[in-house]
């Protein structure tokens, strides 16, 4: 469990306590209760019933703990689990003063942890006692039994991550981390492990899009809606029972082969066959006017896959190269060490890394630009869009190009290696002959990567153009969405 | 009782004393109308006679009930079950009863009594509104003295005279 998760409950719990003076084991359960939400705790604690805020949360008010009889601490009880009489001063209680013996509430505790898995809001044992165990007593309780004491503070931080609006764990696979920001916003947020994530939606950083419309979008892509799109862009329907055909033949006269139907009709107009006559392979009774609905419809739909095709292919093709280029970075460490073997110094082969981080970057906002395209409504400033849109791809593509291929070619070991970089631009040959004539020449490298850098520098501008533009759209109500996608 | 005990009992031997105990109390303090009988190959089985309470339907009936103390008692609770036929809504054909402090209410300061004296309860109060035999809840709030008149003559049919 990170550190800075325990060191963030307890600010959050001495906060408290420099404003109520109460133990922080209560404090902790009061914030608990607001979900750590210290402004609305504080509210709630000055403006009406203490006595109230103190039961709801299941916790006894602290100013007003009975006072502790020495006298007795000395005289024997009974412990109400198993009946075995022990000292006063050996028994463990919360402040209902319901009092237990310890292998009783350790049995108690190990039973709620490790068979029920509940850490947070474990109450006292005694019947319809609804007062919540704190922090404090269950550690206590629990030395001496290491593996339940490590999954109670394991329930513990989860709990406070859950409860905390203001916590959201790294969704990364693997990654123990939790990302803190100090205001709720669907903003991206880099975690320490390098993931960079969405704080709304916890899905990868996905600008220009907003949450909503990603999620729309991943279930359109999810679903099967777009297998109905495709039977009802490449099947006709029976006019009359409405069961699919495919059509696997020449012919328009189309019988309907669904067993009580038998429809006979024509493919073309979608018309009734009758009329038709003996004309087998031409309708001339186009124009009429339910054989007209029924082929907009059809057509309707077909535009409508298409279109969600042509976004959906550029999105999954940039998907797909976001993958490669993430096996770049290993290549890529290959080269900065020919480099250096070349005469560059560590510090100024550091360039290519920073290429690589920024080509994954524009690549993956290329990525959701498609997904913001797919909903725009056509306007003025969506031709604006569209436009930063292609000149960062370019961009892009090129500067993909300039890293996994001219590379190569420019240390000599295109051969070696050309398996890993079949990208989807096309290389441009003449660039990469001449780069490998000269490859002991310190002044191509030189050249490369000054290339490198001007592209990546122009790659980030250009990333950053394009969403300041869709940022201002948002904030000037300039787009219009289309739920649908048409 | 996985945890070792500084007594210097084991687990078993622990259980055992507790138990003596806990039986100890069950008899020593009889409850009027209550009465269990440990099992003699099973110290964890006991079997349960409880009279009908008086001005309920089950009246003078006597209903034999099974409970048993499962490993992890009293952090589990006991399993009780009615044999003897009931027309309850809150108990159903195989004898099952509905009843909080035996699931998710459950406390370990419970015990055997106390469970035993809130399924008495329950034989006085039945709880249509939260049922575990439908059709029994069902007739219950729409025809209540239909209900009560099934509930007697259950009672005296399957929990007198045996």
């Amino acid at each position: 469990m990170p550190k800075d998760i325990i060191s963030t409950q307890i600010q959050a719990i001495e906060d408290v306590n420099n404003i109520f003076q109460i133990p922080p084991s209560t404090a902790r359960i009061l914030l608990q209760f607001f979900g750590w939400d210290k402004e609305r705790l504080v509210e709630r604690y000055y403006d009406g019933d203490q006595d109230r805020l103190f039961e709801e949360a299941h916790i006894i008010n602290p100013h007003k703990l009975p006072r502790q009889d020495s006298n007795t601490e000395h005289k024997e009880m009974t412990c109400e689990i198993c009946y075995v009489d022990y000292p006063r001063k050996d028994m463990t209680g919360l402040p209902c003063n319901h009092r237990f013996c310890r292998h009783c509430w350790v049995s108690y505790l190990q039973s709620k942890i490790m068979d029920e898995g509940t850490g947070e809001k474990i109450t006292c044992p005694a019947h319809q006692c609804p007062i919540v165990a704190d922090e404090v007593t269950i550690s206590h309780l629990l030395q001496g039994h290491p593996e339940i004491q490590a999954r109670y503070e394991f329930f513990v931080a989860k709990a406070f991550v859950q409860g905390n609006k203001l916590v959201k764990w790294c969704p990364a696979p693997g990654c123990e981390n939790a990302v803190r920001v100090n205001t709720v916003e669907a903003r991206p947020v880099k975690c320490k492990c390098g993931h960079a994530w969405c704080f709304g939606c916890q899905q990868p950083t996905h600008e220009p899009v907003h949450c909503p419309t990603l999620k729309a979008w991943l279930k359109k892509c999810a679903d099967d809606s777009e297998t109905a799109n495709w039977i009802s862009a490449n099947t006709k329907e029976c006019p009359r029972c409405k069961t699919t055909i495919e059509k696997n033949g020449g012919c328009n006269h189309i019988t309907c082969r669904s067993l009580n139907c038998k429809y006979e009709f024509c493919w073309s107009c979608l018309g009734a066959w009758e009329p038709h006559g003996a004309s087998w392979y031409n309708c001339s009774r186009f124009d009429e006017k339910d054989s007209m609905q029924a082929r907009d419809q059809h057509s309707r739909s077909r535009v409508s896959l298409e279109r969600y095709l042509h976004y959906y292919n550029r999105y999954h093709n940039h998907e797909q190269s976001q993958k490669f280029e993430q096996q770049l970075f290993a290549k890529v460490d290959k080269k900065m060490e020919e480099f250096q073997q070349r005469g560059m110094s560590w510090i100024e082969v550091q360039f290519l890394k920073k290429a690589v981080e920024v080509l994954c970057l524009c690549r993956q906002t290329l990525k959701y630009t498609y997904v913001f395209g797919f909903y725009l409504r056509k306007n003025n400033q969506a031709v604006i869009f569209e436009d930063n849109q292609k000149d960062l791809e370019m961009a892009v593509e090129t500067l993909s190009q300039y890293l996994e291929q001219d590379m190569d070619s420019a240390t000599g070991s295109a051969s070696s290696s050309s398996s890993s970089s079949s990208s989807s631009s096309s290389s441009s040959s003449s660039s990469a002959a001449t780069t490998a004539q000269a490859t002991s020449n310190p002044t191509v490298l030189a050249d490369i990567k000054q290339r490198v850098l001007d592209k990546s520098q122009y790659c980030e501008s250009r990333r950053k153009v394009l969403l300041d533009h869709v940022q201002d759209g948002y904030e000037q109500g300039v787009w219009e969405f289309d739920a649908a996608g048409n | 009782m996985r945890v070792p005990f500084a007594a210097g009992l084991t687990a078993d031997q622990f259980v055992a004393a507790f138990k003596y105990v806990e039986t100890q109390r069950l008899v020593a303090e009889p409850v009027p109308g209550i009465s269990a009988e440990p099992d003699e190959q099973n110290a964890r089985y006991f079997g349960i006679k409880i009279d009908g309470p008086h001005e309920s339907p089950f009246e003078g009936g006597v209903f034999r009930l099974e409970l048993f103390l499962p490993e992890d008692y009293p952090m589990a609770p006991p399993k009780v079950r009615f044999l003897t036929k009931i027309y309850h809504p809150n108990i159903d054909r195989l004898g099952r009863i509905c009843l909080d402090i035996l699931k998710d209410k459950w406390s370990p300061a419970l015990q055997i009594r106390t469970v035993l004296l809130s399924v008495q309860a329950l034989l006085s109060a039945p709880n249509p509104d939260d049922p575990l035999a439908n059709d029994v809840a069902e007739q219950w709030k729409t025809n209540e003295p239909a209900a009560i008149a099934t509930a007697r003559q259950w009672t005296r049919q399957y929990a007198t005279g045996k």
